[in-house]
């Protein structure tokens, strides 16, 4: 049997709703980069390449820092945000931040896959039948990428469940407030007598992360048929 | 239609230097692989920015980049029918089809769609996925796409050359149909000189990123006689077969033609080579060859190292060609009376 605590219920809870809200807020601005660097060429395109895949080569710990000298009190936006009465560091909003910083490197490249694979001509035909550029890209570019969106989705939803490093420097540890899956565990991996509940808090990590990989290969296949 | 072109646009390995102007209805444009047709097209289209230059259709700048004016290509109003259909998997035929003629103004609309439906023969395919027709079905949907969103010009770039022999011949005449029945001019990409002549009237030749050439059909297809191994092809379009001896035998003009790869169909279109035309300045007394037909040399050209009659059988002609040699031999001149004959075995259905 699980042994879950309240509290919890309470980080597998935060967890998910981290980790839906990092992906839900992050795709809007993935599609965006991925399509600027799939059919765009403009000056200075591979420092945004190289910018945008930074967080995949720099240590969680090192992005959490970034982040809390950028949105701490004394940090760069600090007192902007202060003065707009917006409270981030150490709450919910840092962790989901954390996550999205972390696994928008995953969303993009996934997405950009997918643009990738679209022939070029079916886009020259649509631009050519009228369709302006985001025209183009709503009915043609984005159907047709919905695989690499949905990949690079489960990817940053799964990476973004598992996130610690940079998590725990921008948002702390507080149970029932900013206590994810994974800093739980790291509170009871620390404590000899929470072997179990560390086990089940596992089990619980391992079967999330089974639904969103069996839900991604269902909706996956059927992308595939349909096209 | 009338376009005026006259663009640069530099590539790393290769350069576009086209200018030319050209007016009418049905324009091909004609080059080896690689010369830069489809580039060229690009060019046309709005898909690739000129580097410098002008491009002017109909009286309305397109671009110029002396007055910084680049229409985008959604405002050109020119479809392309490319080599793949390039049709949209995730939507079905009809879908597909009313792609750009819902992004055209209902006044702007030319093309009706139940008319263009039925001109293609695609009733039956209406509800159907792309992924589920064959290469001709592909085609014809794409050139309906193109057709409904209602283009000042369209512009078919090698539109045939995934198609096998059977098929292409079976697109041409809707190729064809859809320009003449709803008044769009086109241009027609092509690296083959049988389809150049079957779809267009004027030709520009393409080589080396330049326009060489611009000329008629016929006199390209005169012009390098010499060059090609099948020599000219005289393109016949017979109608009304009959069974005769095991062979078919086709009107043409006041005479009959008698052709072994005939079928039932009541028309088709026939090739036989100049090289397959045998000459004589006598009525031979008994010959194997099924046709045979006197004729009156209309005029004689030069091509390489060969000599071209072409000559008036009745009511048609036809192009034979001949060496210098026999062309003296024979006493082939303007005006002069030979007999042709050629084999039923000779022609070759194109569709």
């Amino acid at each position: 049997m699980l042994a879950l605590t309240p509290a919890d219920y309470d980080a597998v809870g935060l967890s998910i709703k981290v980790a839906l809200t990092a992906m839900a807020v992050s795709l809007p601005f993935g599609i965006v980069y991925a399509y600027l660097l799939t059919f765009r060429d403009f000056k200075g395109k591979v420092l945004f390449e190289v910018a945008v895949n930074l967080p995949l080569t720099l240590p969680p710990v090192v992005i959490g820092y970034l982040l809390l000298r950028l949105l701490g009190k004394q940090g760069w936006l600090g007192p902007l945000l202060e003065a707009a009465g917006i409270r981030i560091i150490f709450t919910w909003k840092a962790a989901v931040i954390a996550s999205a910083v972390v696994g928008f490197p995953l969303l993009v490249r996934s997405i950009r896959i997918g643009m990738e694979s679209i022939d070029r001509q079916m886009i020259q035909a649509s631009r050519t039948l009228g369709a302006p550029w985001y025209d183009t890209l709503a009915t043609v570019i984005l159907p047709l990428s919905l695989h690499g969106i949905l990949a690079g989705s489960s990817l940053m939803f799964a990476r973004s469940l598992g996130e610690f490093g940079a998590t725990i420097i921008v948002a702390g540890n507080i149970p029932g407030v900013t206590q994810t899956i994974p800093l739980a565990i790291y509170e009871y991996a620390s404590s000899p007598t929470s072997e179990e509940l560390a086990m089940s808090l596992c089990v619980v990590a391992v079967a999330i992360s089974l639904v969103a990989l069996f839900l991604h290969e269902v909706l996956g296949k059927k992308l595939v048929r349909r096209n | 239609m009338e376009i005026r072109v006259d663009v640069k646009k530099r590539f790393e390995k290769f350069t576009i230097d086209a200018d030319f102007a050209v007016a009418g209805e049905r324009i091909g444009v004609f080059g080896e692989s690689g010369s830069g047709k489809s580039t060229l097209v690009g060019l046309m289209a709005g898909l690739h920015e000129p580097d410098q230059g002008e491009i002017v259709l109909d009286g309305d700048c397109l671009f110029s980049s002396r007055n910084r004016i680049n229409v985008p290509a959604e405002r050109r109003h020119i479809a392309i029918v490319f080599q793949q259909p390039s049709l949209f998997p995730h939507l079905n035929v009809r879908s597909n089809l009313l792609y750009g003629y819902k992004r055209r103004i209902v006044e702007q609309r030319s093309v009706d769609f139940e008319a263009l439906v039925s001109v293609l023969h695609l009733e039956d395919l209406l509800a159907r996925g792309v992924n589920n027709l064959s290469g001709g079905e592909n085609q014809r949907v794409a050139l309906g796409r193109a057709v409904l969103a209602s283009p000042r010009l369209l512009l078919m770039d090698e539109p045939l050359s995934a198609l096998g022999d059977d098929l292409k011949f079976q697109i041409i005449p809707f190729l064809r149909s859809v320009s003449e029945q709803f008044g769009i001019p086109f241009l027609f990409i092509s690296h083959s000189l049988v389809e150049m002549r079957l779809m267009a009237d004027k030709v520009l030749v393409v080589a080396g990123g330049r326009i060489a050439e611009q000329t008629t059909t016929d006199a390209l297809a005169r012009s390098r006689m010499g060059l090609s191994p099948v020599g000219y092809i005289n393109l016949l379009k017979l109608a009304s077969p009959r069974r005769l001896d095991g062979l078919f035998a086709y009107k043409w003009g006041r005479e009959e033609l008698l052709i072994s790869a005939g079928n039932d169909k009541a028309e088709a279109i026939f090739e036989l080579s100049s090289k397959d035309i045998i000459l004589f300045k006598q009525h031979p007394e008994a010959i194997s060859a099924r046709n045979l037909f006197k004729c009156t040399v209309a005029n004689t050209f030069a091509a390489g190292n060969r000599i071209g009659a072409e000559l008036v059988c009745g009511e048609k002609t036809l192009v034979a060609e001949m060496t210098r040699q026999a062309a003296a031999e024979l006493g082939v001149t303007e005006g002069c009376e030979l007999f042709a004959a050629f084999k039923a075995s000779a022609f070759r259905r194109l569709g």
